[in-house]
């Protein structure tokens, strides 16, 4: 058994709310480098070179880079011959969510009650998720999620007989319904499989993975590619003005579902698509 | 067409304005946003007065990241506009005529437009850091319980902007999409 800290979490997690806001993960920063290489619509040119400059400027004098800092996606992979000592985990990670968006000058965003809206104050609760895997280590990744995009995502459970087709029209009819609301360039997350609630965690989850990463299995691989492909035939363009980049990247998630059913959901994103991960 | 206009978005300014035009803006504007908005609006269904003067007033959509020591704000992007479209023909018949935000507005909020020749200038999503450095004041004028949902006045200057819809209703985002479309398809 391995005694970690809980204050250790609320060190990292503090630190990573402060890491992810001010600095974009380096597939993003590529991913819009080559989109802007590739444009060649005027005003969608110069879209993406102001949104590379803003990320150049939050970089250097350590501002966030978009104000709306996000509700605090936090995941834990916690291994299961680590001790938690010295308090909550769940208290950990909430308090490493107030100091950092109090140290990190970030904006809260969460309020106490989705229907009465009062404002809790410090950007808490972080909307955790733990999950028990093998080993001694503590993996803490924090993903702050803003919601002009969160607002655009969308779930539906398909029937089986619908198929791959079903999926690709789903998620096509979601990215176009998106519009210029999300802050195209989007990053579009897609879950498929599982029960309602698990192909929601999936798209969140394949938000976090690096956008010049593909699926392993081929089939799905490809699936990626040519969802990316037609999303960029669309023309909504940076920031909905027209143009060919209206996506950065497409990751998918699948596993194991129902006989009866096909859910999918997509979790849509924008060109401020942060997240950090590190190990204890 | 690029135009460096300087505020307040009058009735005769609006109109010389087309979607599309890039606009550098300089000049005072308001922030507000949801919980603002709805305050705002509640205020004036009681037939009481305004925290601000709103006659040819712009209203930027925006809650700003807290400012550091030293800073006047902090990033300072646009939010989603469509979910003050409630509240924006209300805040048009007051008076108010500029709206700076992102994303698509409901054909309500653009009849309203036409009706008060109001103006809807897009700023850039997601370019919250940029746009700081154009906010040269910034005072809260009220609802300070709202954190960063309060009001608050600032002053910009060259504000990079775009004219998302004009007085006459174009819409950018329909005109920009279909044009891209037909010089990239060649039809």
């Amino acid at each position: 058994m391995r005694e970690i800290q809980a204050g250790a979490v609320t060190e990292t997690v503090a630190r990573l709310c402060i890491e992810t806001n001010q600095y974009l993960p380096e597939d993003v920063k590529g991913a819009l480098r080559d989109c802007r290489a590739c444009e060649d619509w005027a005003i969608a040119q110069n879209v993406l070179d102001q949104i590379i400059e803003n990320y150049e400027i939050a970089q250097e004098r350590e501002l966030p880079v978009c104000q709306d800092t996000g509700i605090a996606c936090v995941f834990l992979e916690v291994g299961q011959e680590v001790h938690i000592a010295g308090g909550s985990l769940r208290e950990a990670v909430d308090e490493g969510v107030r100091r950092g968006y109090g140290e990190g000058y970030l904006r809260k965003s969460v309020v106490r009650d989705p229907l009465r809206r009062v404002n809790t104050g410090d950007n808490t609760p972080a909307m955790l998720y733990t999950e028990i895997v093998p080993g001694d280590q503590l993996r803490v990744t924090v993903a702050p999620k803003g919601f002009g995009s969160e607002n655009m995502s969308a779930i539906r459970m398909l029937k089986p007989s619908a198929g791959l087709q079903g999926v690709k029209d789903f998620i096509l009819e979601t990215v176009e319904h998106a519009g210029p609301n999300p802050c195209p360039p989007m990053v579009i997350g897609v879950g498929i499989g599982g029960t309602f609630d698990k192909a929601a965690l999936l798209a969140k989850k394949a938000l976090l993975r690096p956008l010049d990463s593909s699926y392993p299995d081929p089939f799905y691989a490809d699936l990626e590619r040519e969802l990316l492909e037609k999303i960029n035939r669309l023309g909504i363009g940076p920031q909905g003005f027209g143009g060919r980049t209206t996506a950065l990247g497409l990751n998918i998630e699948t596993m194991p579902t129902h006989i009866a059913g096909l859910p999918c959901a997509v979790n849509v994103s924008c060109h401020v698509t942060r997240h950090k991960t590190e190990v204890i | 067409m690029e135009r460096h206009i300087t505020l307040p978005l009058t009735r005769e300014l609006a109109r010389t304005l087309h979607a599309g035009d890039t606009v550098y803006l300089t000049g005072e504007v308001y922030t507000s946003r949801d919980a603002g908005h709805k305050r705002m609006c509640e205020t004036l269904a009681r037939g009481e007065q305004l925290p601000f003067e709103p006659t040819d007033a712009t209203i930027y959509y925006v809650g700003p990241s807290p400012a550091k020591p030293g800073q006047v704000i902090g990033s300072a992007g646009p939010t989603t506009s469509g979910r003050m479209d409630a509240y924006a023909p209300t805040m048009m018949a007051a008076g108010a005529r500029g709206m700076i935000g992102k994303g698509a507005r409901l054909p309500e909020v653009i009849e309203a437009m036409k009706r008060y020749d109001g103006v809807y200038f897009g700023a850039i999503g997601g370019a919250g850091a940029l746009l700081a450095g154009c906010i040269k004041q910034c005072e809260l004028i009220a609802y300070e319980d709202l954190g960063a949902e309060a009001l608050r006045r600032l002053y910009v200057e060259e504000m990079p902007l775009i004219v998302i819809i004009d007085s006459e209703g174009n819409n950018l985002y329909e005109t920009g999409r279909a044009e891209y479309l037909r010089q990239r398809d060649g039809v």
